[in-house]
């Protein structure tokens, strides 16, 4: 069984279809990237399995389990964890503050009125660890406000993985980072893969052709081509629309 | 939370200076400071409640003196019908507050923004309006208590005592809240008045913790409400006026939205500024007079002055002032 199985799934925006009839299905473990020009829904697909916005057709399952018409906070404790392309942490936290607080997601109900959350072991060790992953250890106690453009990336990815979400959304994880950043965050996705499940959306295609078991390549909404990374090199399909234009940048 | 050494010496100040109030109005002969400042302690746990879910929570009721009108009304009608044991009292208000927070919460939280403002408003002009319509207790013109709360060996119509009364549950709420904002379920409001959006994608069932943090603020608010209707031996739908709600809103962010001390520095510092424009003798007589008639208007200066000077109110500012 497929970890994450998507059939025949549709968004319109009034007369745009921003996504159209995509199947897709992530085999446990595997990364999985989605690539495309601008424009193609990348992020459109990742809000609809994330929740946030509802297709108008299609059916998302995960694990099993029929989530298509659940709010973003059931996929969540699903085991479905997402990360932003625009950074979207919380700016008046500090850096453990806010991993810290992607752990008492999922660490029972938070109907807890006396005890500092700062003073639960429970939930600063595994954050900890999630920031220790990620490179952020010792910017734990600086406030997200002071951290620089690549450290909030790193943080957002830290956050995905203290929610100890089984599959990751990962919507451009690298966007904007430095080479010396990105090549730590292709360290670390190497490292998570077999342990997570990955869709990943990337711009950076020697990222997305070194970390990619499997590709699926969306144009207009559509996905064109799923493939491996050779298969997907050599589709002329895919060569025409996207890669094309890559190679000569 | 971190604060500045002048915002804690800020924080003892006061609270040791409202403690000794009815001490210094013995020794200075103004047995009339106890009211006013019973009045500033009521007003600083109302304001207090509301910063809940204001300063803490960005969610902007416009709807909470609501809440004090239920909590004056429980006492009012309660005591109209012979019931002045003031546990009772406060059972019925809690529930009563409690039920109708639940329901309204539960309703206004489906919105957000400007629709979450004007539905909150919409809804405490339905329960004054409701007040009005009670001819029985007294319709508009209110009605006067027959007697105070009884609270056994407690009698409050000794002012000091129910001015240590007030003081001791402000310093309760406070230190409830002081611990409250720093556990995971403030962890969890505050982070969805930074950011709902990863709140949930992170898991976060959000409104629940929404919901309850606006029923826990009302709660505090029915307790100032009992409080008010103790203090005045009145009732008036004049309690839950819309302009109240709106000062309620003003004390919090004069004094500091989203801290603790903020809600009981907005709240002396209105009503002392009130207290002293309406009744200020400069020995000019034109002059007074002009400040006697139009000290709302003086007001609204002074409250542009703090806001544009100090932008995150008079504690707010000394909180901020570390960084």
């Amino acid at each position: 069984m497929n970890h994450l199985e998507v059939t025949g799934l549709v968004k319109r925006f009034g007369g745009l279809l921003a996504t159209d009839h995509v199947d897709l299905d992530l085999a446990r473990g595997e990364i999985h990237a989605v690539i495309g020009p601008n424009g193609a829904g990348k992020t459109t697909l990742i809000n609809q399995l994330s929740g946030e916005i509802l297709p108008d057709a299609g059916r998302i399952v995960f694990d099993g389990q029929d989530l298509t018409h659940e709010p973003p906070f059931r996929r969540a404790r699903a085991g479905l964890g997402r990360s932003f392309q625009i950074t979207s942490v919380f700016n008046d936290f500090s850096v453990l503050q806010n991993t810290a607080l992607a752990v008492q997601a999922h660490a029972g109900h938070s109907f807890r009125f006396w005890k500092p959350a700062a003073s639960e072991r429970a939930l600063t060790e595994p954050a900890l660890a999630a920031l220790r992953r990620v490179g952020l250890l010792d910017r734990a106690q600086v406030p997200v406000a002071s951290l620089a453009h690549g450290e909030r990336r790193q943080l957002e990815i830290a956050m995905v993985l203290a929610t100890g979400a089984k599959c990751l959304l990962l919507d451009e994880p690298m966007a904007g980072m430095s080479p010396a950043e990105s090549e730590a965050v292709v360290a670390l996705l190497q490292e998570l893969k077999g342990e997570h499940t990955i869709l990943l959306v990337e711009h950076d295609m020697d990222a997305v052709f070194a970390l990619a078991d499997r590709l699926t390549v969306l144009v207009y909404g559509r996905p064109i081509a799923t493939g491996t990374p050779d298969q997907i090199r050599n589709h002329p399909e895919v060569r025409e629309a996207y890669l094309g234009e890559a190679e000569h940048r | 939370m971190a604060s500045s050494a002048a915002a804690r010496v800020f924080a003892i100040v006061l609270l040791a200076g409202l403690a000794l109030v009815p001490a210094l109005a013995a020794w200075v002969d103004q047995p009339f400071w106890v009211t006013l400042f019973t009045r500033i302690l009521i007003f600083a746990l109302a304001a207090m409640g509301l910063n809940l879910v204001l300063g803490f929570g960005a969610m902007v009721s416009f709807g909470h003196a609501m809440y004090l009108g239920i909590g004056a009304y429980a006492v009012g009608i309660l005591s109209y019908h012979g019931v002045d044991n003031g546990l009772l009292q406060l059972m019925a208000a809690l529930a009563v507050g409690g039920l109708v927070a639940l329901g309204v919460g539960a309703i206004c939280l489906r919105t957000s923004g400007m629709a979450f403002i004007m539905i909150t408003l919409a809804f405490a002009q339905m329960l004054y309006f409701l007040a009005v319509s009670l001819r029985e207790y007294g319709g508009d013109d209110g009605m006067q208590l027959k007697g105070r709360s009884l609270l056994g060996p407690l009698d409050l119509n000794n002012p000091t005592l129910l001015y240590y009364l007030a003081y001791a549950l402000l310093l309760a709420v406070l230190l409830a809240f002081w611990r409250l904002v720093q556990s995971r379920f403030g962890m969890v409001l505050r982070g969805c008045r930074s950011n709902e959006r990863r709140m949930a994608s992170m898991g976060f069932a959000t409104f629940r913790y929404k919901l309850s943090a606006y029923v826990i603020s009302a709660l505090v608010c029915v307790l100032a409400g009992m409080l008010m209707a103790n203090l005045t031996r009145f009732v008036a739908p004049s309690y839950m006026a819309w302009t109240v709600s709106g000062e309620l809103i003003v004390m919090t962010v004069l004094g500091g939205l989203g801290t603790l001390i903020g809600p009981i520095a907005g709240a002396t510092a209105l009503l002392l500024v009130e207290e002293w424009l309406s009744s200020l003798k400069l020995g000019v007589p034109w002059l007074d007079n002009v400040i006697n008639q139009h000290w709302l208007a003086l007001i609204g200066i002074f409250i542009v002055l703090v806001v544009l000077v100090l932008k995150q109110g008079i504690y707010g500012w000394l909180v901020a002032k570390k960084s």
